[in-house]
């Protein structure tokens, strides 16, 4: 039994899952950051697997500029982290509600 | 790492998934992909990530209110319903393409070559944008982490 498309399609949507229940549950700034990554990572998988599947470069092609928006927002979103720590000494983000009316 | 307290912790956890997407796009013959997925999530984004644990001195989470257990209840249950759903609609995935794991050119279309020749030629537009993109990033990243006082 080889391993096909649905096996790499169904580990990419766990893999979503698991960063959406992080995202949903934890409080921690970083953390729900790192789930973010996470599911960013679960669509490139996807993404090279239908890509090796139909023989066209083009889904390689978006995880490469996916990989690079990610690194933009990790910048800027950790940036943003240290910048609200310095005003509110928290990074939880339930009492991050200045944005809030 | 979702179920981890320690922030450093969940961070190692992340890195190793990292490390495993890897080898599973050298199974898929994206040569270039995995290499850049080591260097560009494991080696800049994660030490991006552990540097801003360490400077905001984060290693004990426990003043962090982290049970509120209906929420957690609600958020594992609504994953769990998205996950099924996307499997349930992975059942449905028929024709020949279920059954299928490689094109017979997947070999040559992850290659150092055929990415480059697509990207400068098919995606150059987009590709220059990206720079931009990471040009902007790295102005706004510095002007947030900045200190507020000498502006």
């Amino acid at each position: 039994m080889s391993v096909t498309l649905p096996y790499f399609l169904g580990l990419s949507a766990m893999l979503f899952s698991i960063g959406v229940a992080g995202v949903i549950t934890r409080r921690n700034a970083i953390v729900v950051f790192m789930c973010i990554e996470l599911m960013l990572n679960s669509v490139n998988l996807s993404l090279i697997a239908l890509s090796a599947a139909l023989g066209d470069i083009t889904g390689q092609v978006l995880v490469l500029f996916v990989m690079a928006v990610a690194a933009a927002e990790a910048a800027v979103g950790l940036a943003i982290v240290i910048a609200l720590y310095r005003n509110r000494r928290t990074v939880n983000i339930d009492e991050i509600n200045i944005l809030k009316w | 790492m979702v179920v981890q307290r320690n922030p450093v912790m969940s961070a190692i956890y992340l890195i190793a998934n990292f490390f495993s997407l890897a080898t599973l796009y050298l199974l898929l013959r994206a040569q270039l992909l995995a290499i850049l997925q080591i260097l560009v999530y494991a080696g800049a984004i994660m030490v991006l990530v552990i540097f801003v644990i360490m400077l905001l001195n984060l290693g004990d989470e426990h003043a962090l209110s982290e049970r509120v257990n209906f929420r957690i209840l609600i958020g594992v249950v609504l994953a769990f319903a998205f996950l099924m759903e996307m499997l349930f609609i992975l059942t449905g995935l028929g024709g020949d393409i279920a059954s299928r794991t490689m094109h017979p050119k997947a070999g040559e279309i992850g290659t150092v070559e055929s990415m480059g020749t697509a990207l400068f030629n098919t995606f150059l537009l987009p590709f220059e944008v990206t720079s931009l993109l990471l040009l902007t990033a790295i102005v706004g990243a510095v002007l947030l982490a900045r200190k507020q006082s000498d502006t």
